[in-house]
């Protein structure tokens, strides 16, 4: 109680302080509480910050190993394609190449070999030389046949003319036109008209028609038999002497037609034959069996059929006369061709045949 | 009156009318009797004459016609329009062969003149007739009646195959066989006729087996028989490439060489007729003629003959050469770039130089080598005056600036090109200038020989629109050169120079 009592007894006094403690503190209250809310949100920001950094680090980490992680796989991928684009441009590289090469050989081997194409050339010149040299010689051939069919010609004439003038042949007495005595030499038509047979000039065509006497039938023997020449003088039969009957009388006899008897006169086929005329004639009368037809639209129609055999229906290769089928031993590797056929196989050969015992063909 | 009394009066008549026909015949023969007789009304006295009871009368009488109708064609119309055909028809089976020749000589003179006559002589049925008279066994009433069918089938298709319908191909190929070189001649001219318009008449004719016949008469000594004979090969040759397959596979190739050596003039030219119509097909018929040596016999043969007896000869040339440049390359090693360059110059005729141009241009548009062996032979300035000149007929400019075109592009033979930088006109200059462009740049010696020969200065002179092709090639070979020469080529240069001399201030100590 006492304390009681001391304490209320200073609890005026203790009022007083707390007032006047109270007025004193009142003073910094403000500034105090302030202060510590600024040190409390220091700390708090600083707790936080420090959270937050530490938040910020874990998922650096996490990233920065995530990230490794992708870009190592992307990396991967990226060398991979690299490689592989590097080794597909090389192979390219070394195609191109080798197609080069095959193309450039083939081209030069069969297209535009220079060799070839010179050879040929060199060929062509010489076959035009050869040929040339043949054309020429043969007109030259034609030229001089020529020639000489116009000599043999002109002398033909000329013979016909010597022989024309050959009554200007000179005598023994007289020389001729040609055979002058003032020169040397005789012309040479005198020498042409020596060798020249006269001619003899043509019965008229009158003269050899006369009606024909029964006087004129030995003429007509040596026509029948011989052959007569123009010159051949005629001949005139004198009257034979002797007791011979009149020669008329015997060549009439002689020359007398041939008068078989009627069965021999006509002929075997004669029925045929008549039947044949009257056929002909029949024919004959009437020109065209055809109507007539307008051909000109009437063919329009018709179809043009090519013959069979005079049709070709392959026409020209592309590849031109070249065959690539030929073989050329030449490239042969060894020393035979490649044989195509294989050998018989020998299970086939024994089959259906009869065996032995022993498995051998009887 | 006594019976002697009136047989006289028929025999003076008879005598009379012999006496008629016989002195018309002959006036007829004579063209300047003709109008006379026309006028005198010749026509309708002979026509009663056809039907006279004397036959030497009735052949007479149709010779004169014949003759009439041969003189032109309103006599032939009148022989057709006066009826007159159907009554030579009736009686050509009937007659003797004078008859039958004089009657054919009448259906050849009408039918040559025009298709529609032709065709009234095919309408009135004549050609059956025609072909049974193709069989009879005198050559000379053969030959007359095939020269009639010639006549009519010469005109038209139409017309050709009506002959070849009626049957006359097949007794023509027998024709072709007989001895008479004549009656040959006019049957190969008739073969050549029918094939000349279509592809299926060549079959026809073909199908019967002419070929190996026509061939075989190309040695044949006589002229004019080998002029219908190649002319006839021609014909078959030319319409399609099996054909012209055919027409070699008769053998005629070494042959038929003779012909180009031959005296007559159209020998010659039915013989490069056919040999043009042969290579024009294929490479590879053009490759058989010139291994068989037909381009330089071809080209010997242009040369010994004038006028349009070459023009076949040229145009084979072109043909062949228009085939591939190893033909080509044959062509100019056969030495017919010469020949062709003669023919360019030495010929008057426009159509002529027209194909010797084309020719040309074929030969040397393969390749530079090609286009060096033409130029070389100085055709270049020839060709241009003929494009230049104004004489020449538009075609043959055609031709020639379409040959100097193909040449120039691949033309690398700079002296041949240089004169052209003087005198030709822009369109060809262009193609020069580009050659120039296109050399200069890998030739050293070129571009010396260009600076010193006055090229460049003259290509400075050109006036070129900006950014055309020109003058992109003008461009290019300056920057083939330094600056200062290209600069110094250029037209003002000395005035520029004259300039900065007036302009200099001199430096006086």
């Amino acid at each position: 109680m006492a304390t009681l009592a001391r304490l209320q007894a200073r609890s005026a006094a203790l009022a007083q302080q707390y007032y006047f403690r109270n007025s004193v503190v009142d003073v910094f209250r403000k500034k105090e509480n302030d202060a510590a809310v600024k040190i409390q949100s220091w700390f708090r920001g600083c707790q936080v910050r420090a959270y937050i950094r530490y938040l910020n680090r874990i998922a650096t980490t996490v990233q920065k190993w995530w990230r490794g992680y992708l870009g190592r796989q992307h990396c991967q991928l990226i060398v991979e394609i690299t490689y592989c684009a590097m080794k597909m441009n090389t192979y390219n590289a070394m195609a191109v190449r080798i197609q080069r090469c095959w193309r450039g050989y083939r081209i030069r081997k069969y297209c535009f070999d220079y060799v070839c194409l010179k050879k040929y050339l060199r060929a062509v010149s010489r076959t035009n030389d050869s040929v040339m040299e043949a054309l020429d010689e043969f007109a030259e051939v034609k030229e001089r046949e020529e020639r000489e069919a116009a000599l043999q010609r002109e002398k033909k004439k000329k013979d016909y003319q010597a022989r024309k003038m050959h009554y200007l042949l000179s005598t023994k007495q007289i020389p001729g036109v040609y055979n002058s005595p003032f020169r040397e030499e005789p012309d040479p038509w005198e020498l042409r008209i020596r060798q020249a047979k006269p001619l003899v000039c043509k019965r008229p065509r009158g003269q050899l028609q006369r009606p024909s006497s029964l006087t004129s039938w030995l003429g007509c023997t040596s026509a029948r038999s011989f052959p007569r020449s123009d010159t051949l003088p005629p001949i005139s039969r004198k009257q034979c002497q002797g007791p011979f009957r009149d020669i008329a009388e015997v060549l009439e006899q002689r020359y007398k037609p041939l008068e078989p008897t009627l069965r021999v006169a006509e002929p075997v086929n004669g029925m045929k034959e008549a039947r044949a005329e009257f056929r002909r004639q029949e024919e004959a009368r009437n020109i065209q069996d055809k109507m007539f037809l307008p051909f000109a639209s009437y063919h329009k129609k018709e179809k043009y059929i090519p013959s069979v055999h005079l049709s070709s229906k392959c026409g020209s290769s592309a590849c031109g006369c070249q065959s690539f089928r030929d073989e050329n031993p030449e490239k042969w590797i060894c020393g035979k061709d490649f044989q195509t056929v294989l050998p018989s196989f020998d299970l086939f050969s024994t089959y259906g045949k009869s065996y032995s015992k022993a498995g051998q063909i009887l | 009156m006594s019976q002697k009394h009136v047989l006289q009066v028929f025999e003076q008549y008879q005598k009379a009318r012999t006496q008629f026909v016989q002195t018309v015949a002959e006036l007829a023969t004579r063209p300047k009797n003709i109008e006379t007789l026309q006028n005198a009304g010749v026509m309708s006295l002979l026509r009663p004459l056809l039907l006279d009871v004397v036959p030497t009368i009735q052949q007479t009488a149709v010779l004169a016609l014949g003759r009439l109708a041969n003189y032109n064609d309103d006599l032939a119309e009148a022989v057709v329009k006066g009826d007159i055909l159907p009554q030579l028809v009736y009686s050509l089976a009937e007659q003797n062969r004078f008859y039958k020749k004089a009657a054919a000589f009448v259906l050849r003179a009408v039918g040559k003149h025009s298709p529609q006559l032709a065709q009234a002589i095919v309408d009135c049925g004549a050609l059956d007739t025609l072909v049974i008279c193709l069989e009879d066994f005198d050559p000379g009433v053969k030959e007359a009646v095939a020269w009639a069918l010639g006549n009519i089938a010469r005109h038209n298709a139409e017309l050709s195959q009506a002959v070849v319908d009626a049957g006359a191909v097949p007794l023509l190929i027998l024709c072709i066989q007989e001895p008479e070189i004549a009656l040959k001649r006019i049957a190969a001219s008739v073969l050549s006729d029918i094939s000349e318009h279509s592809p299926e008449l060549a079959q026809t004719v073909v199908d019967a087996g002419a070929i190996a016949h026509l061939a075989r008469m190309i040695l044949n000594p006589n002229a004019k028989l080998k002029r219908q004979v190649l002319s006839a090969l021609g014909q078959i040759a030319k319409h399609s490439v099996d054909l012209a397959e055919m027409v070699v596979e008769a053998e005629i190739f070494p042959v038929v060489l003779t012909c180009l050596k031959d005296k007559d003039e159209y020998v010659k030219k039915n013989a490069s007729t056919l040999i043009r119509e042969i290579a024009k097909h294929t490479p590879e018929l053009s490759q058989l003629i010139v291994n068989t040596g037909g381009v330089a016999a071809i080209i010997d043969c242009i040369g010994s003959c004038k006028g349009s007896i070459r023009l076949p000869g040229i145009m084979m040339l072109g043909y062949v050469a228009a085939h591939s440049e190893n033909l080509a390359m044959a062509v100019i090693i056969s030495k017919g770039v010469p020949q062709l360059s003669v023919c360019l110059s030495e010929e008057p005729e426009d159509h002529i130089k027209a194909a010797t141009a084309w020719a040309l241009g074929q030969i040397g548009r393969h390749t530079p080598e090609h286009a060096r062996a033409v130029a070389v032979t100085n055709t270049l300035p020839v060709l241009l005056s003929l494009y230049m000149s104004a004489e020449s007929s538009e075609d043959l400019q055609v031709k020639s600036k379409k040959a100097i075109k193909n040449i120039l592009q691949k033309c690398t033979y700079l002296p041949a090109l240089e004169p052209f930088l003087y005198d030709a006109p822009p369109n060809i200059l262009k193609y020069v200038v580009g050659q120039f462009s296109k050399v200069l740049p890998h030739d050293s010696k070129a571009r010396r020989l260009f600076v010193t020969s006055g090229g460049l200065k003259k290509v400075q002179e050109i006036k070129a629109e900006p950014g055309s092709l020109l003058q992109e090639y003008i461009n290019s070979i300056n920057n083939c050169y330094p600056e200062e020469i290209v600069r110094y080529y250029s037209p003002g240069y000395s005035d520029t120079l004259l300039q900065r001399v007036d302009s200099y201030q001199p430096v006086i100590n």
